[in-house]
């Protein structure tokens, strides 16, 4: 009941903002939404105790599936751009997550780093793709329906918006209840999740597949806001800003990557206008704040609030 | 009455070690039996083999009808032997009540909620049901490993230790706790103990391991007075005979 009311208001606020704010503010939002549904699917896996290094590789998928519909096949619709890019990264992370279900700790964060980076190392030679420098897309339609020129955005902004509403009820359904319990088990204790008669593998694996879905279509969002890809989407400081994302808005809640990412893209802006030169070093500055302070993420405060009501 | 658990030859060493030498043993259904034995003895690497977690050099385990060596523990789990360990293992973060709904809906109960309540009650559980499983007294912590082992539906259940750790004054009313709701679950019990009171008082049949090899098995009057259990396992010191 909770869930539905902040989906419906944030629903509406974001459609408010799509349709009233200026073009710069629309984009800023779309980017937060497209690295906020990636960082909700980090969410997840983080739930079985695994950080994932390579995220980049499904945001990466996700955007140049939707670049090469748009480049190669001519499909102009920014919906079925969006569908491809989570399926294309699901059945990449189904088919990578064989192995990686496998791994914990370190060696699965290093192995699922090394993953983006063989994109990454891939994207840079292939010339048909436009190597460094990637290539641009064009949506034309949404559904079916012609979007004139100046507002594509703005109908982008809502599509991300009604996508990630409804990825994160999903998420907030299957983490409130037995799959969200098992995967916290699988965190404490493998052993007896076994010796109760399941998989902790199976519940790896599946975390593993919903991130990359997730992150497959933050990568086509962001792509439809960019309007262009490139392999940096898939390079390990993509992947790391994810992570530093979730880590800013802590693991508590549903809504935390959303705000965590707006704020990082808030944070981004500002710095790289007012300094250029050090926008990485307030980041950093920024990062060290959170971890010394606030270990849960920004999400503490809401929490220490709630407790002193 | 078929056997619930038939192991034939089990044979297992750890290097010089030898943890099983020619086990034999035959657990019929509805019974509660207790392995002893000096730490090394084998009773602990028995459990390990039944449950999957090693797997013998030689040798049958049928459960059943069935042989489960090679099987994993999770298949082993499903198949109806459940077991809890010396050192209890929970889901720290997790509530006592949230540890039990994990178990219940692997359990694939209807209900789970129902179930775990239930399951609290019987284990006496119900006044830690919101605290973290983390912070919990080691007795309670050892009852919620037993009663999220036995959540399982299972037919066997396989206690390795379970009141080691406790307090001794604490140690009896736990064992009548298990003990009470093993017998409502109508499993077969197989439990290693190193408190010969507890044995006396909880075990139908006694079986006492000695250097990988089976030294006595019988009723605990029997077992507990033979003389190579008393020098061997309870570690009395015993007069030799004039010779």
């Amino acid at each position: 009941m909770k869930a539905a009311i902040v989906a419906i208001a944030s629903l509406a606020a974001l459609t408010a903002l799509a349709l009233l704010a200026p073009q710069w503010l629309v984009f800023m939002a779309m980017l937060a939404l497209a690295k906020g549904v990636v960082v909700l699917g980090l969410l997840v896996l983080m739930r079985t105790g695994l950080v994932s290094f390579g995220q980049g590789l499904y945001f990466g998928i996700g955007a140049y599936t939707a670049a090469l519909l748009s480049h190669h096949l001519h499909v102009a619709d920014a919906a079925v751009m969006l569908l491809a890019g989570a399926a294309a990264a699901g059945l990449m992370a189904a088919l990578l997550g064989l192995l990686l279900a496998g791994y914990r700790d370190i060696f699965f964060a290093m192995l699922s780093l090394a993953f983006s980076m063989i994109l990454y190392g891939v994207l840079v030679k292939s010339a048909a793709l436009g190597s460094t420098d990637g290539f641009n897309l064009h949506a034309r339609t949404f559904f079916g329906v012609a979007l004139a020129p100046g507002v594509e955005r703005r109908v982008f902004l809502i599509a991300g918006a009604v996508c990630a509403v409804v990825v994160a009820l999903l998420a907030h359904r299957l983490l409130g209840g037995h799959w969200g319990r098992l995967s916290t088990g699988v965190r404490d204790n493998e052993l007896r999740v076994a010796y109760l008669g399941a998989s902790p593998y199976r519940v790896v694996y599946v975390n593993y597949l919903i991130a990359g879905a997730m992150a497959g279509l933050g990568g086509a969002l962001a792509a439809l806001a960019v309007g262009h890809v490139d392999p940096e989407m898939t390079y390990w400081t993509t992947s790391g800003e994810f992570v530093f994302i979730a880590i800013l808005g802590g693991t508590q809640s549903i809504l935390a990557p959303f705000v965590a990412a707006s704020i990082f893209e808030a944070l981004r802006t500002i710095a790289s206008q007012y300094a250029p030169n050090v926008w990485q070093m307030s980041l950093g500055l920024a990062m060290l704040a959170i971890i010394m302070f606030l270990p849960a993420g920004l999400w503490t405060l809401a929490e220490r609030r709630r407790r002193s009501a | 009455m078929s056997a619930v658990l038939t192991a034939k030859g089990l044979q297992k060493s750890f290097g010089a070690v030898r943890a099983a030498a020619d086990i034999s043993l035959t657990f019929d259904p509805g019974i509660v039996v207790s392995l002893i034995g000096a730490n090394g003895a084998g009773k602990t690497t028995f459990l390990n083999m039944v449950t999957g977690y090693l797997r013998p050099d030689s040798g049958q385990i049928l459960f059943g009808e069935r042989d489960i060596v090679g099987l994993s523990p999770r298949r082993i789990t499903k198949l109806g032997i459940s077991r809890s360990f010396q050192i209890p293992q929970l889901f720290n973060s997790l509530s006592v009540r949230e540890n039990l709904l994990v178990a219940e809906s692997i359990a694939a109960m209807d209900d789970p909620q129902a179930a775990a309540d239930e399951t609290l009650a019987r284990f006496e559980l119900a006044p830690y049901a919101a605290q973290k499983a983390g912070l919990l007294p080691e007795g309670i912590r050892k009852l919620l490993d037993v009663s999220m082992a036995l959540s399982s539906r299972s037919k066997l259940l396989l206690l390795d230790e379970p009141t080691s750790g406790v307090s001794a004054d604490e140690k009896f009313a736990i064992m009548d706790v298990v003990m009470g709701a093993a017998r409502v679950a109508g499993v077969t019990v197989i439990f290693v103990e190193h408190d010969m009171d507890i044995v006396a008082r909880f075990a139908g049949r006694v079986v006492a391991f000695y250097d990988g090899s089976i030294i006595a098995d019988g009723s605990p009057d029997t077992v507990l007075r033979a003389e190579n259990v008393r020098r061997y396992v309870i570690g009395e010191e015993i007069p030799h005979a004039a010779a």
